[in-house]
This record gives structure tokens, sequence and C-alpha cells, in this order.
């Protein structure tokens, strides 16, 4: 038999098998779909005087659609690394994912702590083999050996060193809160303050971004992920009673009850209860 | 046309107290002509593990082929079971490496994990995961189950609610999408035992 005959999970690396068909697909009429996950975003980081600040709201969008109204943007890379992801969904978790795992490999290797530029390198030279499609916009901080750092990543490729940074749909809302109110040596608390206050800017003027304020605060040595840091959209419109449906409402035609193996336990036990 | 919409689809997912349902419509159709009236889009992988696999049903079907052979592959090597977040993952990493010549997919992932924890997840074509702690739609019907399952879901349900609460947010939405419908079918998975009901739905 050929190699090619037999099915084998494979080793890595993209699988460009149904190209062909797609595209007949897209010749017939029946068009791809053009709105991937993304993650219509806000994303920001700052250099404070101990360290890094990260930002990030939480929703996720699938074209017009909140997909998504608390998921998770800053992504762990490694202790002392974290990175804020914009773009398609998919493509962001999965880069930082890969990434992320490299330098684990490479710790174990060394035995030494990641340095940033390391991760900057690899994330760089991935996202530009693929020369912008794969679309991820990261903002990547973390503090190693050398000190604090933060870089934007772009999806081509091109990298920016910056004492502060924003991405995703929501920069030019989140930079305009950065420029006015940015200084160095900012101590911890007013660190987190503008960031949140930069996040919250792109949450109201973007539509893209909305939803909570993530915030992960990197220093020597320490970090700290404060999910949820601001909750400045709960639910209004919950009602107190809520739906209730009567046992039996729905019309049903047929009902197979599979008992699961547990439960024969539960009746052997329930016998010697008896009594 | 968008490929989504070829064949039509609805799929939800909801968890209760330490149990969780899904269901799906029933139609299979070509546009706007319905072929099968008895389609199966949600598959068992494991006891206490579904998919639900929305979009094109050829991909639908293939795509379930490969994970099926895959987790029979992790049973023989591992002689246990996958946890559902294991397989979400498994399930990701597959549409991943197609991400540049993608299965017309959206996978609706329901399981009970250790403890009987109860998992849902959904992702789109491209393997983006979704981890919801409540409700997670899918398919051509997904907007108006979204509005219906926003409101009518109640955190803890036990599981008898949880089936009436879940079948009437998926026959409330099918009756507004055209290419959806024709009654549903749902699980509900408790630790004890899988409870498997069709529903009498609209027939147009």
């Amino acid at each position: 038999m050929t190699k090619a005959a037999i099915h084998v999970p494979p080793k890595g690396g993209f699988s460009f098998d149904l190209c062909r068909r797609n595209e007949m697909l897209a010749q017939n009429g029946l068009k791809p779909p053009c709105s991937f996950k993304k993650t219509g975003t806000t994303i920001v980081g700052l250099i404070f005087q101990d360290g890094v600040i990260l930002g990030a709201d939480t929703r996720a969008t699938e074209g017009p659609i909140v997909a998504d109204k608390n998921c998770e943007k800053i992504h762990y890379m490694a202790p002392n690394i974290y990175c804020c992801g914009a773009g398609t969904a998919a493509d962001t978790e999965a880069v930082t994912d890969m990434v992320s795992s490299q330098l684990q490999l490479h710790r174990y290797h060394t035995g030494r702590e990641s340095r940033v530029v390391t991760a900057l390198s690899l994330l760089k030279s991935h996202l530009f083999n693929y020369q912008g499609h794969v679309s991820a916009a990261l903002v990547l901080g973390g503090v190693d050996v050398t000190g604090p750092h933060l870089h934007t990543i772009y999806p081509h490729g091109s990298t920016d060193t910056l004492p502060f940074a924003t991405m995703g749909s929501g920069s030019l809302a989140a930079m305009a809160v950065f420029e006015s109110k940015y200084k160095e040596g900012l101590t911890r608390d007013e660190g987190i303050q503008l960031v949140s206050e930069a996040i919250c800017s792109g949450i109201f003027n973007d539509l893209g971004s909305g939803s909570n304020v993530d915030v992960c605060v990197i220093t020597k040595g320490h970090k700290e992920y404060l999910r949820n840091h601001q909750q400045p959209n709960p639910r209004t419109y919950v009602s107190s009673k809520g739906y209730s449906f009567v046992k039996g409402h729905t019309e049903v035609l047929t009902t197979k009850i599979t008992p699961l193996k547990e439960k024969v336990e539960v009746i052997e036990g329930g016998d010697a209860m008896e009594e | 046309m968008s490929i989504f919409e070829y064949n039509g689809s609805a799929l939800v997912a909801m968890v209760g107290k330490n149990c969780f349902a899904i269901a799906s419509d029933r139609r299979l159709g070509v546009q706007l002509q319905t072929i099968a009236t008895d389609f199966q889009r949600i598959s068992k992988i494991h006891e206490k593990l579904y998919i639900g696999l929305a979009g094109l049903a050829t991909d639908a079907q293939t795509l379930y082929q490969r994970l099926v052979f895959r987790h029979k592959l992790y049973q023989l090597r591992e002689e246990r079971d996958m946890k559902p977040e294991t397989f979400a993952n498994l399930v990701s990493a597959i549409l991943y490496e197609k991400r540049f010549g993608p299965y017309f997919c959206q996978p609706v992932i329901a399981g009970l994990g250790d403890n009987d924890e109860p998992f849902i997840c959904t992702m789109d074509s491209i393997g983006a995961k979704e981890l919801a702690k409540d409700f997670v739609v899918g398919g051509t019907a997904s907007e108006s189950l979204y509005g219906a399952c926003e409101s009518m879901y109640k955190p803890d349900m036990e599981a008898e609610e949880l089936f009436e609460t879940i079948s009437q947010a998926l026959l409330a939405s099918v009756d507004r999408d055209c290419l959806s419908g024709w009654g549903g079918h749902v699980f509900v998975v408790t630790p004890t035992e899988v409870i498997e009901r069709t529903l009498k739905g609209r027939m147009d």
C-alpha cells in the first residue's frame, strides 16, 4: 500500500485538500463564508514603572452578531509573557497556542526564563510566512531578564516596540485616551486605571468591542490576571421569574431512555437500602 | 446564497444542573426543497459526549467520520473515553488544519466531564472555540435561537425542565427560519441516563 492510501493523523501544517472543491462550489454560486468568528476588538498595553499592563475587551463577533459576550482575548504565552489578540479568532488562538508551546519546549531545553523577543520573533516569522493570510493582530507584553517589553505585531509580520500600544477595531478610541493621558513612570494603580479607561473608550465608542474589561499586570517574577476587572455592561433585561414551561407541554413523538452504567450501581445500592 | 444555507440546520445546546441537553431540527434540504425529514445532525461520540454539526451536510458527515476515527484511536491508546474539553480541542485542531479550505461546518459540542460537570462549546468553521456556561447555538436558525435562548434560559434547571426549555426554544426559532424545522431531535443527558426524544413540529 502506498503511504498516501493510509489515512494517518497528519503531523502538522495546513491542509489544502478542500480548496479546489470549495472553489468549485464558489463558482457554482454557493458563496464561501466571509464572516468567520472575529474578535472585532479593543486591545491595549502599556509599560508602567514596574512592568507591563495588558488590557482587552471581551466581545467576539460573527458579522454583526455578538457570538460571545465574555470571551478571553489575553492569551498565555509563558509565565512571564502574555499576548492580546485581535482579528480572526481562530488565528489568534492558534498562533498564540503554537508559539506558547514552542516557548515551553525552549524553556525545557535551556532551563531559562523565556524572553519577550523570542516570542516576538516566533510570532512575526510565522505571520510573515503566511503573508497576512493568518490574520492575527497582536499586542505582546512581558517582563524578562532584560526588563519590561511591549510590542505590537501586525498580520503581515511587521512589529513595533512601544511604551504604549493599541490594536483592533477600537484602537483609535483607545489610543485617543493613551495619547492624552499616558506618561512615563505610572504607578500600578494609575496604569490599571488608564488601561481600563482606554478599553472602556473602545467598548463604548467602537461597535466591534463590548462587554467587560480584562486586565493582566506583569511585573518582575509576578503576574496578575484580572479577569473581568470591570463589568460596565451588566444584563438588565432578565425577568425575575423567567419563562417556565409545564412538564409535558411540548408535543413528543417518541421517547427513548437509555440508562447509563452508573444507573445500575444506583439500583443495586437502592435494593440494599430497602426494608 | 451562502454555502452554510445550502442544507439548512438549527442546533442548540444548554446546560442544566449536573446535566445538559443538545437539540437539532430534522430537516435536510437542498436550498428550498426538502429532501429528508428525519435527518440526524447530532451524533454520539461516547455515552456522555455528543456533537452536532450544523452547515453543509456532506461535510458534517465526513467530519463526523473523521472524529469518530480519531476518538477510537484515542480509546485504543489511552483505554478511556475522551474528556469533552479534550474532544473540543481535537475538533478545533481538525478544523483549523483546513484554515484555507475549510469544512463548511459549525460544530456544537456537549458533554459531561469529570464529576459529571456539564460542558458545552461551539466553534466557527475554522475552529475558533467559544466556551459558554449557559447555552450555545448554531446553524441557519442561530440568530433566532440566540434570541429565544437568551430569554428562555435559566441557570440550574433539572433535566425535565431543561428538556421543555430547549424544545420550546428550538421550536420557536425554527418557525422563523425557512431552511430548518420539521420537528426536532433532543438529547438530555444526566449522570444516570440519556433521554432521547423526537418532537412534533410544523411541517411547512
